[in-house]
């Protein structure tokens, strides 16, 4: 455990380190490549402007997530109760997964007059996959005899669902969620980008967006360093909840001694 | 524990499947009450095909399938070949899980299961996750599960094969005490000549491609079965007879 967290945070501090001394050394100016610590300064100083953008950035975000998770596995659901229904409607959701959000972006702004609302969209677009490929994997996956040992015991389609296919699912589910995290905070700052809304609302991707314009350049490092580390801790989050649910009886969560 | 009246019987059973070669060839069998009865055969003889059409998970193509109690059929117990555990349950849930399914109130469940589990001498690990287990333990608790609806007829399903054999020779002693003390009237699979005369009071040997049932032969032994038994002239008598049935069916 130790050496997962020191190890790279050691490869970290070497890498900045680094590019602190290559700043120096070659008196590269901050308006083209500012150093670790005038960012971090940056950071520190606008920090008033960037956090409300932050947690506007992180409201779209988490709320696409929610919706994806809730929706991703009602519809992997639904999709495994019949083959009809799978066969009709997989390949719109592939079709909505494949085209580049940056494409259809710019459609949902025009058509939804709610700036939130649409950029909520946007990413709930790329984010939902995921969860429905993986959870439809994990429903139909199940262990063939324990399916004859429940329809041998009477169990109704209802029993069968909540406490076998679901549980079994539960694992994969949780590797959608994993991704779908990342995907959802990609969605929104690209949604953000497209739409560009300024303003109080506006969040991380505007402000890099208007720290380019204004050559602001060490803020827009702040910016995408907030992303990064936003994107790093959802991910973080979600590995956290999947040890917690799975650590008793997934192979994925067992120690080495198990 | 004398065999009386037939449980449950087979008439001219036939099962094909779609794109496949006949599985079983108007094939008939009486099981009868408190019989331990082995199905032997090489594999294609479609010996898990008959379990699995006694059980009522598939439905024969021809032929009928006829329960003495008409209630039978409903209260099986039922043991595959893997222990086929839910890995996110506990011994306890997944043991009650056929009284779950059945809505059975929680403190009677409970009672049954610790029962169920005295059985097979797992009490202490109702808390247990299966994964915590070794595969004999698993295998005792698929049992205990079977067992928790108290059901007259039990299948077995080559419930052994994956054991080591110091701890199936111990599993197949407890399972011959077992089908003495409840009354059981058990079907076993099994491809193993040793294993068919230790447990069965009879050995049904089944021919391959279609199966159909090639011998029948009644075993006389201790009963319930004792260690001692495995090394005793009787048994290594039975066990060269069956070889010999065994042989003649695979060689048609």
């Amino acid at each position: 455990m130790r050496e997962r967290v020191l190890a790279p945070a050691l490869i970290g501090l070497l890498a900045l380190g680094a590019w602190e001394g290559i700043i120096r050394w070659w008196s590269i100016p901050p308006y083209i490549l500012p150093g670790p610590i005038v960012i971090a300064r940056t950071i520190a100083s606008d920090w008033g402007t960037l956090l409300p953008s932050l947690l506007v950035t992180l409201a779209i975000t988490g709320a696409a997530f929610l919706v994806s998770a809730v929706l991703g596995l009602i519809l992997a659901v639904l999709f495994t109760q019949s083959a009809w229904i799978e066969r009709a409607f997989f390949p719109y959701a592939v079709i909505l997964q494949v085209t580049p959000l940056v494409a259809i972006a710019p459609l949902i702004i025009l058509w939804v007059k709610w700036i939130p609302l649409a950029l909520l969209i946007c990413a709930w677009l790329v984010a939902f996959f995921p969860v429905v490929s993986n959870t439809v994997l994990g429903l139909t996956s199940t262990d063939r005899n324990l399916v004859d040992l429940f329809h041998l015991y009477g169990a109704t389609r209802w029993q069968a669902l909540r406490y076998l296919r679901l549980p079994a699912a539960l694992p994969y589910f949780l590797g959608g969620l994993r991704i779908s995290g990342g995907l959802a905070l990609i969605g929104a700052v690209v949604a953000e980008f497209v739409a560009g809304t300024g303003g109080a609302q506006s969040g991380l991707a505007f402000r890099i967006l208007e720290a380019g314009y204004q050559l602001q350049i060490p803020r827009m490092f702040a910016a995408v360093f907030l992303i990064s580390a936003a994107g790093v801790l959802i991910f973080a989050l979600l590995t956290g909840l999947s040890r917690l649910a799975l650590q008793r009886w997934h192979e994925s969560e067992l120690d080495a001694e198990g | 524990m004398t065999p009386g009246s037939p449980v449950v019987s087979l008439r001219e059973v036939s099962k094909s499947y779609p794109k496949g070669p006949l599985a079983l060839d108007r094939l008939s069998l009486d099981v009868m009450s408190h019989e331990f009865v082995c199905l032997l055969g090489p594999s294609g003889s479609g010996k898990s095909t008959l379990l699995r059409l006694i059980a009522g998970l598939v439905q024969p193509s021809a032929g009928r399938i006829e329960w003495t109690d008409p209630a039978a059929p409903r209260r099986l117990g039922f043991v595959f070949q893997e222990p086929t555990l839910m890995p996110w349950a506990r011994v306890e849930d997944n043991v009650g899980l056929p009284l779950m399914l059945a809505d059975m109130n929680e403190s009677e469940a409970a009672g049954r299961v610790g029962e169920a589990l005295a059985h097979v001498g797992l009490n202490g690990f109702e808390r247990a996750y299966p994964r915590e287990l070794s595969g004999g333990m698993r295998m005792r608790v698929s049992i205990a599960r079977a067992l928790v609806t108290q059901p007259s007829v039990l299948l077995m399903d080559e419930p052994f094969a994956s054991l080591d054999e110091i701890t199936r020779f111990r599993l197949e002693t407890d399972l011959a005490d077992l089908h003495q003390r409840r009354g059981l009237t058990v079907v076993f699979v099994t491809h193993s000549v040793f294993e068919s005369v230790y447990l069965g009071t009879r050995v049904v040997v089944l021919s391959p491609r279609p199966g159909r049932v090639a011998a029948s032969c009644q075993i006389e032994g201790p009963a319930p079965r004792v260690e001692v038994f495995r090394t005793s002239a009787a048994y290594l008598d039975a066990c060269r007879d069956v070889s010999m049935l065994l042989a003649a069916a695979s060689s048609r």
